[in-house]
Formats: structure tokens, C-alpha cells, sequence
């Protein structure tokens, strides 16, 4: 205590072994260990969640000066002279009894486990364990295996109780549905009875699992761990851009596992990640082009599908766009493209073609200069301990599983404070310091309110002038802000959240971190694919690099996806491509996107699946899917991370890079792009902010990737007239939820049939007034049409508002929004 | 088979104002829930995890560690025949023996008017007294094997009155005076020594 000189070290000195090691302040002695190469064996011990002492598998010997003794090393932080023996008979006696304990009642099953080749118990008691077994007792038995939910399977005599799912499903996933049940030698692991552990997150500790007992149904007995080949990749199925590791067997991925990324995801998965690998082996993957058949072009009744080489089906995609007016073409989508392809996609629309049409959004994110021109943020900032979060987006924990993580543990460990700004109540509400639900369309106003210097006295978009005026105080508290920017309802114009965006965008120390969700979009607009936007972050408007690079530029910014599909519907187009789009099932206006598909003379669509929208099409050209090409994937961060190929597509499938240089090809030009390496040395020549991106530098990098710094000025819109509202009325709000019917879910058997069933969900005071009873089916009516649901009511729904889940098959708000208002009201009837 | 009942759900209300985390009023609750129907119910186990904001695993969790929780349905009077060493050599198993025969039932089942549940226990600890019995927990000690037919034959005809159902819990509640009361505090925000503890003194120049 008096040893002023002690502090100053940057290390405390532990003896290992006889070795003297630098272990941080507060650091555990099995991390300590295990970075200064000496490796404790552990079951119970994961460094993602708080220490337990549940297995005694890392007992050594410690002498804190009382003369050596085992303790557990995960249990024990490093003190000063702390003289540790790992190694010794003592040691190795109390391993080697923990083992002999733990297979008392372990079956060995290994030859029939899952778990047989990659199972820590097994290894361990090879590497420390007693060579035989003095027991001949009866073993434990139970029924086996118990589904504990849809896709993990528990074989409770094969648990070893080192407490790792149970404490991920509290510490970690916020979801403790499954805990220790019984006692003693009786004790199991389990969930009440039939409530199962439906966690968004359960597959996780399948992966955490140090034996057999827990297993996931998708990949139970599909193969031999010596057997898969594995690869390390990123997961595209949202914007988190989650670190992989891609197993297959025999040309066929079988597992996603995740990667420990200290900036990212920290190991974990959400299920819809983890399991949407199943979805790319689906049979109905397009293995070839389609063509209709050009007689049939033109009439009413057109002809079906075919199969067609892709020398036909490529000439015909080339027909339509040669010597086309670029003002009559249109391109939607390459969100789910590589960021490789969405570069030659761009160069090909923009440089060859000479239009601006491009869209990667659809009608249901932000406008690219907002994304590109505020200040970014990484997941990192926004979870550092001290700052403050303000959620004006989409529930991440429905739509950015492993961002949900992150920010839960931010809140819970970390004593960041979380404000939320969302139309509803989200996953993340229950940790929230303050959660304001504004009116759809007045988010601005309530943002204005809020980082004003007045204090308000009346209340502001439905929230009450107390509650503002806390959160104004808690903003202006200090510390850095992060806003988590993205598009919670479709039924409510963008212009609302470019709206609070600005008016919070005026803190000090304040950066965004988007939220927009869709894969690869965040790609998809640093590459130019959106109107007005070149890549590189750069706008059209200045005289860049690429104007003389390219063939040709487009003269002037073109349409969004609204005005694009407004277009084809008024036959002002004369082609549109789908790449990897399908705006009936994803465009907020529905029949807007039939009519555009109907009226235009070309639709060309580029996809893994003939939906709706492609089945639609004229040609269809059949895309490789994530883990069939290499590339790199750009996060919600900005942060490029490797793709990697692990599996040849379904039968000629290709990748949309070379798709997008064949079709150049076909048009009697050169995008002169070979190969993604290619494409990072013109990008760095053109590009400044990719300067130091080059795939030999991702591969470097590792699993953090690249974080691409930069961004362009943008102008503030003025701000929004509040809309006054229908009293008799219901604001509209869509959100998506974890598992929808869209395409990918869809494919995938263990998450298609979680889906929820359609609802309405209304706040508990409006049912009196609309005279509608909770359960019954009611009619949801706008100018657009009518649906029927049953409606549900949720105290997390503000007054006012009517809350409907988009993208499941049976009911289909987007088919009751008008994309060009900025709220969307409906009238909430019974069915008579 | 059911959710607290209005009765009991005030009663439940009324101990969870006792805790500043709803949690600590899950054993509380867990007694409540037994006393109302002689077991501790799903149903119950489910209204319990609302009432503490947890969830019914953590809930099922808690109730299944301790043995004197039932969660299926047992008799009105629960007998616990102790086998454990100085019983057995006393003559515990002739008793159990005897009790099953007595009413027709194997220990670990309840006989079919669902009067009575039998069941082989491990140490009870009265072993200067064995054989030793209890019946919903109430000692009979040194106990002949005819002395335990005529309880058994005295509870069922209801002559003997003075043992109450399974579950029932004691009617005396506990009373703290408000001068050494501690209060509703949760842990975090306690920073003040407790009330009946003698005020530390202040802590000189060391020793």
C-alpha cells in the first residue's frame, strides 16, 4: 500500500513454471497464462463471459505467499509475486481426478457424438487425463435427445454442467430459458416445461458446448469433423458483417461457426446467421440462365421460363441495353453483392451505359448522401464505457442480431446509456435509460426538442414534455454520443429519419452508426450504386477521378428506386435490371412494383431465387451465392472484410462480377477488370479512401478487416412540417422481424417455419375507441386496400400507432403504403 | 394444476413489497404457491416468474433444488420413513415395509384417495431416536410398527387433527419492531450500516 514505485509498473510479475510472465492489472490467471504460451485446460472458462469455477478443470498450483495450493485459475486474478506451477505432479494429480470425476457418468459415446474429433473433453482427458477408468458402475441415462428449442438438441447424460449455455443465455443473450434443474448427481440442464429456449441467439452454445450434449439439428450426424474443409468468410445475411468460419464436406457447406473479432461480433451469431447456409444448398438455387422466349415478347399471355445457354441469355440482356436512351434504364439492387461486383455492376451501369437509374436501396433505407456524409462511428465507439447511445432505427435485436449483443452488453456491463427514438418498443427498451416512442413522421421534432436549449412545456410528437426534457439533460450531460441511424418503418417516409439525423447530427461529439440492414449495402453505396453517388464515397456532381477513367459518366443524378419503378409503371423505361431485387415483396407499394414489372419491355434479373419478382422477368441470369465466390463485404461500419470461397455454385451459376464483365463484353466493351484484385488497384488509383485496401492487405488484416475512413458533404434538408392525422385513424408502422418469409428465411428449413403469424398490434387503450377485442380479426384499410389480421395488444406500441410485421406471406402492409407520403394512416375495423 | 389465486396473489403482492428485487421473493412465493395446492404447480411456477420479472426456467431452476419443494401432486399427509444407517439397524425398513403394505402403495407413490404419499427418505437426523418417521415433516420418533399403523389409521378417520395438510405454512408472521427494521434498500444503495448493528467507530491512527 505504501509502495508508491508498484503503480508505475505496467505489468505484475507472475512466476509460471519457474518463468517470470507480465500479467496485466486485473487480469485472470488463465489469460494471463494462456498469452504467455502456457495453456490451462478448462471446460467451464469461455473470455467472453464472467468466470464461474463450475469444472476445476484449470486447478493449479498457486503460491500467493501462503505456501502453494490449488485454486482455479479462472477464478483467481494476478497479484504481485504470485508463483504459479501448471505443470506439476500435484497439478497434473488434480486434473487428472477432475477427468476421472467428470467421465464418471460422461457416456463414451465418442464414436457416435458430433462432437467426436473437436470435443474439448475428449482431447483434454487425452492430453491430461487418466488412461482408463476404475469405474464400473451404471451410468446416468436419459431420454435422448430432448429438442430444448426448434434448432438445438440437448443429450443431457453427455453434459458435463460447466454452466456455458446457461450463462450465455443470461449474460450474454438476455434470455434465460434454459437453467440447472434438480440437484447433485440429479442435476440436468433444461427448460421449463414446453416453454422452450426460443433465443434469437440459442445456436451459440451449440459452438460454446465443450462436449456432445448440446447439438444443432441442421448439422446433427451430417459429417465427421476430420472431414470438413473450412475456410474463414463473413456473414452477409445482414449488415453486421459477422466473422465467419465456413465448413463444407464434399462440395457442400454444412456449418457456420463465429469467429472471435474483438470489434465485431465477439464469437456470437444470431441463429438467422448461423443457419442461413441452408439456404444456399437449397435445390431450388437457379443453376442456369432462364430465358422467355422472344415470340411470346410483347402479348399478354407470355410464355414460361425456359432454360437457356448463357450465350443466349447474355445476348438478350445485351439487346435490350445496346444503344438504349441511359434515361430508360433502370437498375435495382446489389445490396447482396460482393463489393467487388458492385464495383464492375457500377462501372458497367454508370461508365458503359451512361446511366445513373441505380438503386441499391428499396424505398426502405436512407438516402445514400445522409449514410455517406455524416460522421461514421464504429461498433466500438458507440459500446465504449462513458457514451451514450440514441437508437432512431430499427430493432437490432430483431434485424442486427450481433449488433444487439454488442449493445446490450455496452449497456448492462459498460454503463453506456441508451436513449431510444423509435416508433415502438424494441429488444433493447428493457436496458433502455430512457425509451421515447415519437409519432411516425415527427421523429425531427421530438430530435429538435432534444438537443435544443429550451426547456419544452408541452408535449412533443406524443411524448411527454418530462420525458424530453430528461433526455435533452442527459445529452447534453457529456461524453460522446453515438446515433444509431436506420429506417424502422417503411410506412413512414425517410425524410423523417433524415429529419432527426440532422437535428442530432448539432451534439457535440456525436457520430452515426448505421443501421440500415440489408447485406452488403453499405458496400453497395461507397461503390456508387445509388443515384448521384460515384464510389469512393464521391458524388457524381464534382469532376472526379472516375470522369476520366470511365468511358462515359452519366450526365446527371437519376432516379431512386420509387422513381425508378414509377417510371417503368408510366412505360418510360425500356429496361430494368433486378440485381438480386425483388421489389413486389420488398418495395413499400406493391402494386407500384407490379406495374412496373408489367410495363416495362425488359426485365432482366440477376438472382439466387426465382421470386416473385424474377419469375416476372424476361431473362434471369443464375448468381453463386455467398461462399461460392471471393471478395470482400463492407459492414454497417465501413469496416471491408475478406469473402472467401469455399464451394463451386449450382451448376453454371456464376459470380456477378464476372456476370457484370460478360454483359460488357456483349456490348462491345471492356470493363478491363479481371479479378477482384483488379478492381482494388483501379479502385485505390481512382479512390482516395481506398488507398490502403487491396486484397493482400485484407488477408493481413485478419479477421478485423479494414475500417474505410471518410465522407462527403451533406446539405440539410429543411425541416418537416409535422402531419396532422385522421382522428379516427391509425398511424401505420412496419418493422421486420428476425425470422420473415423474405427470400433467403424462406429457403432455409430450420428458420422458415418460425415465422410469426400476421398480427396487428395496437396499444391497450385503443381498442375501446376503434371497438375492436384483442384476438378477433380486424380489417386494416387505407386508400390502397384492405387486409385482414387478428390483432394483439402490446403496452410497447404508443397511442395511436398500429404496428405491423412486413415480408410474411399472408398479410402485406407494404401493400396498404403509399411510398410517396410520409405517414401512412389506416383505419382498424372489426370484420363484420 | 394452477395459477396463486386471488387470496394468495394479494398475499404474494404483499411479500414482494417486502424486497427491494422482486427475485428475493421467489422462495417466499414458492411457499405460497405449495401451501395453495400441497405441490408447487407449472401453472403456479409460470405466475410466480411474472410476478418476479424472471423467467419460469430460472423459476423451475430454483424449486427443483430443494427437495422439500414437490412439483408433482403428493398426498395430504407426506410420510418420510428414514433408512439411513441407524434406522435401517433399528428396523427403519421393516417400517417402510410395513407402511406399504399398510397402504397398498410402493414408496414414492400416493394412495389412490390421495390421503397419504410414502417415501424412502435418507437421514432425517434423529438417529438417537430411530426408527424414525414424519408425517409433513412432524417428528415421531422411536416409533413401533403398530404405533405407526394407528397414526396412519388416526389421520385417515380424522381423529387425529393436529397435522395439517401438505404445504400449509406457518400462521405466526414474522414481526420486526420498526426501530430495527432495515427497510427496503436495495443492496447497491445501502450505504449506511444496519440499524441493529452498534454504530462502527471511527477508526483511529492504527493499532
Amino acid at each position: 500500500m505504501t509502495n508508491v514505485e508498484s503503480t508505475e509498473i505496467e505489468g505484475i510479475s507472475v512466476t509460471v513454471n519457474g518463468a517470470e510472465v507480465l500479467a496485466r492489472p486485473g487480469e485472470l490467471l488463465i489469460d494471463a497464462c494462456e498469452r504467455n504460451g502456457v495453456y490451462i485446460p478448462r471446460f467451464c472458462y469461455h473470455p467472453r463471459m464472467k468466470p464461474v469455477g463450475m469444472c476445476r478443470m484449470c486447478l493449479v498450483e498457486v503460491d500467493t505467499g501462503r505456501g502453494m495450493g490449488l485454486q482455479p485459475s479462472c477464478m483467481i486474478t494476478c497479484s504481485p509475486d504470485m508463483v504459479v506451477e501448471t505443470e506439476s505432479e500435484v497439478t497434473k494429480k488434480a486434473q487428472d481426478g477432475v477427468l476421472e470425476f467428470l467421465l464418471i457418468n460422461h457416456p463414451l459415446d465418442c464414436p457416435v457424438c458430433d462432437k467426436g474429433g473437436e470435443c474439448p473433453l475428449q482431447d483434454q482427458t487425452m492430453a491430461y487425463g487418466p488412461g482408463e477408468s476404475r469405474f464400473v458402475e451404471e451410468k446416468r441415462h436419459y431420454e435422448k435427445p430432448i429438442a430444448i428449442s426448434d434448432n438445438v438438441y440437448l443429450d443431457r447424460e453427455r453434459c458435463i454442467l460447466c454452466d456455458r449455455c446457461t450463462r450465455f443465455a443470461k449474460e450474454v443473450a438476455g434470455d434465460p430459458l434454459i437453467h440447472f434443474q434438480g440437484r447433485g448427481n440429479g442435476t440436468e440442464v433444461n427448460t421449463f416445461p414446453d416453454e422452450p429456449f426460443s433465443s434469437y441467439f440459442a445456436g451459440n452454445t451449440v459452438q460454446i458446448c465443450p462436449v456432445g450434449a448440446l447439438t444443432a439439428k441442421p448439422y446433427r450426424f451430417q459429417a465427421r469433423p476430420w472431414d470438413l474443409e473450412e475456410v474463414q468468410s463473413t456473414a452477409t445475411i445482414d449488415s453486421v458483417g459477422s466473422r465467419i468460419t465456413v465448413q463444407s464436406s464434399r462440395n457442400k457447406v454444412l456449418r457456420y461457426l463465429g469467429v472471435d473479432v474483438d470489434s465485431v461480433n465477439w464469437g456470437w451469431l444470431s441463429d438467422r446467421e448461423r443457419f442461413s447456409f441452408e439456404a444456399f444448398n437449397h435445390e431450388d438455387r437457379l443453376a442456369d440462365p432462364l430465358v422467355r422466349p422472344e415470340a411470346s415478347m410483347g402479348s399478354a399471355k407470355r410464355d414460361q421460363l425456359v432454360t437457356a445457354p448463357w450465350s443466349t441469355a447474355l445476348r438478350r440482356c445485351a439487346k435490350a441495353l445496346q444503344d438504349v436512351d441511359p434515361n430508360r434504364i433502370g437498375v435495382i439492387g446489389g445490396a447482396r453483392l460482393s463489393n467487388e461486383a458492385q464495383y464492375m455492376w457500377a462501372k458497367l451501369v454508370k461508365g458503359v451505359l451512361g446511366s445513373d437509374n441505380v438503386d441499391a436501396q428499396l424505398g426502405d433505407g436512407l438516402p445514400a448522401d445522409l449514410v455517406l456524409g455524416l460522421p461514421r462511428a464504429t461498433i466500438d465507439r458507440a459500446c465504449a464505457a462513458g457514451g451514450t447511445v440514441v437508437l432512431v432505427g430499427p430493432d437490432p435485436k430483431e434485424q442486427l442480431g450481433a449488433l444487439y449483443l454488442r449493445l446490450r452488453h455496452a449497456v448492462i456491463e459498460d454503463g453506456v446509456q441508451l436513449i431510444e427514438l423509435t416508433p415502438h418498443s424494441t429488444g433493447l427498451s428493457r436496458y433502455a435509460t430512457h425509451s421515447l416512442h415519437p409519432r411516425p413522421g415527427e421523429a425531427g421534432a421530438l430530435a429538435r426538442a432534444l438537443v435544443g436549449d429550451s426547456v419544452v412545456e408541452s408535449d412533443i410528437a406524443g411524448v411527454a414534455a418530462a420525458d424530453v426534457n430528461a433526455v435533452a439533460a442527459t445529452l447534453k450531460a457529456g461524453g460522446p454520443v453515438t446515433v444509431v441511424l436506420g429506417r424502422s418503418s417503411a410506412a413512414e417516409s425517410e425524410d423523417a429519419v433524415v429529419d432527426a439525423a440532422v437535428a442530432l447530427s448539432s451534439l457535440d461529439d456525436v457520430a452515426f452508426l448505421s443501421a440500415l440492414t440489408r447485406g452488403n449495402v453499405h458496400g453497395a453505396l461507397d461503390m456508387g450504386l445509388a443515384p448521384g453517388r460515384l464510389p469512393g464515397r464521391q458524388p457524381l456532381a464534382t469532376g472526379s477521378s472516375f470522369s476520366t477513367a470511365w468511358p462515359t459518366m452519366p450526365a446527371e443524378a437519376g432516379f431512386d428506386t420509387h422513381e425508378i419503378l414509377q417510371a417503368a409503371a408510366d412505360g418510360r423505361l425500356d429496361t430494368l435490371v433486378l440485381l438480386a431485387a425483388d421489389p413486389i415483396n420488398d418495395f413499400p407499394d406493391a402494386d407500384l412494383a407490379r406495374q412496373a414489372l408489367e410495363n416495362t419491355p425488359t426485365v432482366i434479373a440477376v438472382d439466387l431465387f426465382l421470386h416473385e419478382s424474377a419469375a416476372a422477368a424476361d431473362v434471369v441470369l443464375a448468381a453463386a451465392g455467398p461462399g461460392e465466390y471471393a471478395g470482400s463485404f463492407t459492414n454497417l461500419e465501413g469496416r471491408i472484410s475478406q469473402l472467401n470461397q469455399m464451394v463451386t455454385p449450382p451448376g453454371t451459376a456464376r459470380p456477378d462480377w464476372i456476370l457484370a464483365a460478360e454483359l460488357a463484353f456483349q456490348l462491345g466493351a471492356d470493363l478491363e477488370l479481371e479479378s477482384p484484385e483488379q478492381v482494388w488497384a483501379e479502385l485505390a488509383d481512382l479512390a482516395p479512401i481506398y488507398a490502403d485496401v487491396s486484397p493482400a492487405a485484407l488477408e493481413a488484416a485478419a479477421v478485423e478487416g479494414i475500417v474505410v475512413e471518410g465522407t462527403s458533404l451533406f446539405e440539410a434538408p429543411a425541416p418537416l412540417e409535422a402531419v396532422s392525422n385522421d382522428q379516427y385513424a391509425l398511424r401505420l408502422v412496419t418493422r421486420r422481424v428476425m425470422y420473415d418469409q423474405g427470400t433467403v428465411l424462406a429457403h432455409s428449413p430450420s428458420s422458415a417455419h418460425l415465422s410469426p403469424s400476421p398480427k396487428v398490434a395496437l396499444h391497450p387503450t385503443d381498442f375501446e375507441r376503434l371497438g375492436v377485442a384483442e384476438g378477433s380479426d380486424v380489417s386494416v384499410s387505407s386508400a390502397r386496400g384492405a387486409i385482414t389480421v387478428s390483432v394483439l395488444s402490446d403496452s410497447g406500441v404508443p397511442r395511436g400507432s398500429a404496428v405491423m410485421v412486413s415480408h410474411l406471406e399472408d398479410a402485406r402492409p407494404y401493400e396498404l403504403i403509399d411510398a410517396t407520403a410520409v405517414v401512412n394512416d389506416v383505419r382498424v375495423e372489426p370484420v363484420a | 394444476m394452477a395459477r396463486l389465486n386471488a387470496e394468495n396473489l394479494a398475499t404474494a403482492n404483499e411479500i414482494l413489497s417486502r424486497y427491494p428485487v422482486k427475485k428475493s421473493a421467489m422462495i417466499p412465493l414458492l411457499h405460497l404457491a405449495q401451501e395453495q395446492d400441497g405441490y408447487v404447480a407449472d401453472d403456479a411456477m409460470a405466475h410466480i416468474a411474472e410476478l418476479c420479472d424472471v423467467t419460469p426456467a430460472e423459476v423451475v431452476g430454483t424449486c427443483s433444488f430443494y427437495e422439500m419443494f414437490k412439483r408433482h401432486e403428493v398426498g395430504t399427509y407426506l410420510v418420510n420413513v428414514c433408512t439411513n444407517i441407524s434406522c435401517m439397524l433399528l428396523g427403519g425398513e421393516e417400517l417402510l415395509h410395513r407402511l406399504e403394505d399398510k397402504l397398498g402403495i410402493k414408496h414414492g407413490g400416493t394412495t389412490e384417495d390421495k390421503m397419504f404419499t410414502l417415501e424412502d427418505y435418507e437421514c432425517l437426523a434423529a438417529c438417537t431416536e430411530a426408527p424414525c418417521m414424519q408425517v409433513n415433516y412432524r417428528y415421531f420418533h422411536r416409533i413401533e410398527l403398530d404405533e405407526a399403523e394407528k397414526v396412519i389409521d388416526d389421520l385417515r378417520s380424522g381423529a387425529r387433527t393436529d397435522i395439517p395438510p401438505h404445504g400449509t405454512l406457518g400462521k405466526v408472521r414474522q414481526h420486526i419492531p420498526t426501530g430495527r427494521s432495515a427497510g427496503i434498500v436495495p443492496p447497491e444503495q445501502a450505504n449506511e450500516a444496519p440499524v441493529w448493528l452498534p454504530a462502527p467507530t471511527p477508526e483511529g491512527e492504527g493499532s
